[in-house]
């Protein structure tokens, strides 16, 4: 059993198996990469998505199939490496074999034969000293051997050399590698942590878990890990591009200036853009997202201010950032007020009498809601998402069949709530004639991870990489020359080479040798 | 100003051109090589006639074809091809014309790179554009040091049709790079894959032939009686394995490469070095079948042509994840600008 399982074959199927049972990782969206993209598959295929579920399709890189898999490769790996290094070192102990008997039969062989005439003086043994030490210099494993004349061949004398250790230890190192690398993964994993925050302009995040909109801790996650500091976003700068017709409107530059403060180190300016995270307290911030948040104000009849906060509004179109919100007034009216509503940073009107986008930046920005009254469904204690409104059992005031116009508000202006419930105000954050710039704040979605296998995975990169490099490039051969003192006083000499593994340059390795070994030898080269 | 997007795309298309005209040479050669083969046969035939009359003949008749007799000498060449194919014109002008396709291509792809003011590998029509001219120059460069010309007309097939299918149904005009582009992980991981691709495309190509070699061998049919009669001129089985073997390394290791530059990109740019994105899934799918076809080498009863599959199958992937997995595959690859 355990043989088998060690055998190349083996490893060899379940390579190929693991390869097979990747490919429903990326027909199939994943809960780990793509949580939205599994939401709305189940509402897609309902009756398929529940079987596919069942076994584990929405998991597939932690299903309990696909880790027997490659838990059955690295067991194999593991038994197939184990006595291979126990091997090797036997091997990188021992002294290059004895030469054998009849080297003709190699298939790399040649053979010559020297004498004055060719200007070389050397007998047998001179001549294999000679290639001892040419082929130690180049790096070759040498040793010495004596053969007494038999009935067959006369007495020789031969040095039998090996290199390309480095060869089997490439292979070794890089599946112990890789073998660390999943150790790792496995373990390290389970130190970090990752978690979501969406901060509005002039807001602060304050790493503790309390103030994560959403946060997945590893196995072994401690809250006393996260390192104390607080980010404020001053400012989210957007480029767009606007010389380039084909591609008007495109965001060519999303930079979040941050101001942070640590404990011992005072504040510091720096600036989180994509591909360029910020990195902090064992955190690395990244910048994923961005978006409009509408500062909205409520008032009751009597003109009290009983809601107002920057609304982050959720880009359904990246390339318009028509946007989409939700905001909810529990307290302070007459009944509880929800509002679902469309923001669109330039307004342009459909020919129906809805609006749409048409670019990203904010040059005629328009915020419409609709009201709905009724129980918000907050009070239960039961946690809500911010971004969505369960408008099942809530009475709509304005919009649908109401016969109600929904609001419609620009930067600045503000208007009565429907049913006398109060006024509405979109809070215009930057009031100056002629420019709506910077008249809503921007929000900027960042995710913190802490990621404790960064250094290990990188370490056994850094492995695999040089163990492959030399496993797949060194070529591990023997080489032996061997020399026989003729009775004219000649010496003939054979040489012949052996690949041990992959080896396209043993032939002229051989030839370059015996060259090399003549030139040695003195024989004159006209 | 000449507008230079404009001049890039004529010259992709003066250089399709010139692949296709290249592929028609590189086909006559075959015919060609049947030809010779024929005449080879023939020759050898004839000579066994005269064997029996004469105690001995040379082969080496045949309007001047070098017929390899099958030497008992111990010390035979393994990897020379039965019948060795003459100089040939359509060989020489179909290497001429890739030579000169190739100088278009780099011609069309520098003057987008300019006019985009950027790599030209940020799209998927950039990137068909700059992976194809990767693979002739694999195919050109490792021509000098081994004579694979005989592979012109699978690389110019693949070459003109991928620039077709590019230039048709992908083509985008410039556009500046998103911020998530931006980064010089693209110009070292986009440009080792594509790289990785211009030699796996080759060791795909010698497998193709290895297969046909390995069964024609297997039948053991005289030349004469071969279905495709120029498979006599290329080399055997065995010298077309290790040839494979030996690009598809160089491939295997590029494609490492891609795949560790990737990561550490993914890391800066969305927190993470692995979270099995849909490409990082077909990336990881290709790893493992050419690490299956390496292993494949040294297991007894899958050397030679069940290798050989794994190196078709492997590439298989490696095309469809360029193509169908960019276009289709929900992911956060989805730099097509389709």
């Amino acid at each position: 059993m355990w043989r088998q399982l060690t055998s190349m074959r083996t490893a060899l199927l379940l390579l190929l198996l693991l390869a097979i049972a990747a490919i429903p990782g990326s027909l199939v969206p994943q809960r780990s990469s793509d949580p939205n993209g599994v939401t709305q598959y189940f509402t897609e295929h309902p009756d398929l998505a529940p079987v596919l579920d069942k076994v584990q399709m929405f998991d597939v890189f932690t299903s309990a199939w696909f880790s027997a898999v490659y838990i059955l490769l690295f067991l194999s790996l593991i038994g197939c490496v184990i006595p291979r290094v126990t091997h090797h070192i036997g091997a990188l102990r021992a002294r290059p074999p004895r030469t054998p008997i009849r080297l003709s039969r190699l298939s790399d062989y040649s053979e010559v034969t020297y004498g004055a005439d060719d200007g070389v003086k050397a007998d047998a043994a001179a001549a294999v000293s000679s290639a001892r030490d040419l082929l130690k210099k180049s790096k070759y494993r040498v040793e010495l051997y004596e053969a007494p004349a038999t009935r067959t061949s006369p007495a020789s004398i031969s040095v039998s050399a090996e290199r390309g250790y480095l060869r089997e230890t490439g292979n070794l190192v890089f599946h112990s590698a890789l073998l660390l690398i999943l150790l790792v993964v496995g373990i390290g994993g389970g130190f970090g942590y990752t978690g979501q925050r969406v901060v509005v302009e002039g807001q602060s995040f304050v790493n503790v878990l309390g103030d994560y909109d959403s946060f997945s801790p590893g196995r072994f996650f401690d809250p006393a890990q996260l390192s104390p500091y607080a980010l404020t976003l001053d400012e989210f700068d957007v480029t767009y591009e606007t010389e380039n017709l084909n591609a008007y409107g495109q965001a060519i530059d999303f930079d979040a200036k941050v101001t942070t403060k640590t404990p011992g180190g005072g504040e510091t300016d720096s600036s989180i853009k994509v591909n360029d995270p910020l990195r902090l307290g064992g955190t690395d911030i990244y910048l994923l997202g961005n978006g409009y948040a509408p500062t909205i104000t409520v008032k009751d009849p009597d003109g009290n201010v009983v809601f107002t906060d920057s609304v982050p509004f959720l880009p359904q179109d990246p390339s318009t950032l028509t946007s989409v919100g939700v905001v909810k007034v529990p307290d302070g009216l007459t009944k509880q007020v929800g509002m679902v509503g469309f923001f669109y940073p330039t307004a342009y009107p459909l020919e129906s009498g809805a609006y749409t986008s048409t670019y990203p930046g904010l040059e005629y920005p328009l915020l419409t809601l609709n009201v709905y009254t009724g129980d918000l469904g907050i009070d239960g204690g039961v946690p809500k998402s911010v971004y969505a409104l369960d408008v099942d059992g809530m009475k709509p005031l304005t919009g649908g069949d109401t016969g109600v116009d929904s609001i419609e508000l620009m930067p600045g202006q503000s208007t009565e709530l429907p049913n006398g419930l109060g006024t509405i105000e979109f809070v215009n954050e930057n009031p100056q004639k002629g420019s709506f710039a910077g008249s809503v704040h921007r929000f900027a979605s960042f995710d913190i991870h802490s990621d404790k296998t960064q250094l290990g995975v990188a370490i056994g990169v850094v492995f695999v990489l040089l163990g492959l490099l030399t496993s797949l490039f060194v070529p591990r051969r023997r080489v032996w020359v061997k020399a026989y003192d003729n009775d004219d006083g000649t010496v003939r000499i054979e040489y012949a080479g052996l690949a041990r593994g992959e080896d396209p340059g043993l032939a002229d390795a051989v030839e370059g040798i015996a060259y090399r070994h003549g030139t040695e030898l003195g024989v004159d080269r006209e | 100003m000449v507008d230079l997007n404009s001049f890039s795309l004529l010259a992709l298309w003066s250089a399709t051109a010139l692949y296709a005209l290249a592929l028609i040479a590189f086909a006559l050669d075959l015919g060609r090589r049947s030809a010779e083969v024929n005449d080879a046969s023939h020759a050898v035939s004839s000579a066994v006639a005269a064997s029996e009359a004469r105690s001995e003949v040379t082969a080496e008749a045949g309007g001047g074809v070098a017929v390899k007799t099958r030497p008992a000498a111990k010390k035979r060449d393994d990897s020379a091809p039965q019948v060795t194919a003459k100089r040939s014109p359509s060989l020489r002008s179909a290497m001429a014309l890739m030579v000169l396709g190739f100088l278009l291509h780099v011609a069309a792809d520098v003057t987008r790179g300019i006019a985009a003011e950027r790599v030209p590998w940020a799209n998927l029509y950039e990137f068909v554009m700059t992976g194809t001219m990767l693979v002739v120059a694999v195919f050109l460069v490792v021509n000098i040091k081994v004579d694979l010309r005989y592979l012109g007309t699978f690389i110019s097939l693949l070459v003109v049709s991928l620039l077709c299918m590019g230039t048709i149904n992908f083509y985008v005009e410039v556009a500046p790079l998103p911020p998530a582009l931006q980064s010089a992980w693209l110009v070292i991981h986009v440009f080792l894959a594509t790289t990785a691709m211009g030699f796996l495309a080759l060791g795909c190509a010698l497998s193709v032939l290895q297969l046909i070699q390995a069964r024609t061998e297997a039948r053991g049919a005289a030349i004469g009686d071969l279905k495709l009669k120029f498979m006599a001129t290329f080399p055997t089985a065995h010298r077309l394995e290790n040839l494979a073997y030996r690009t598809v390394i160089v491939g295997f290791v590029l494609w490492t490469f891609t795949l560790i530059a990737g990561s550490i990109w993914a890391e800066a740019a969305w927190g993470r070095y692995w979270g099995w994105d849909t490409k990082e899934v077909w990336t990881f799918i290709i790893w493992v079948i050419y690490a299956g076809y390496i292993h494949a080498r040294a297991t007894k009863g899958w050397r030679g042509s069940r290798a050989a599959w794994l190196a078709i199958i492997g590439f298989g992937t490696v095309i469809f994840n360029f193509t169908v997995v960019n276009i289709f595959f929900n992911g956060l690859h989805s730099y097509s600008g389709l």
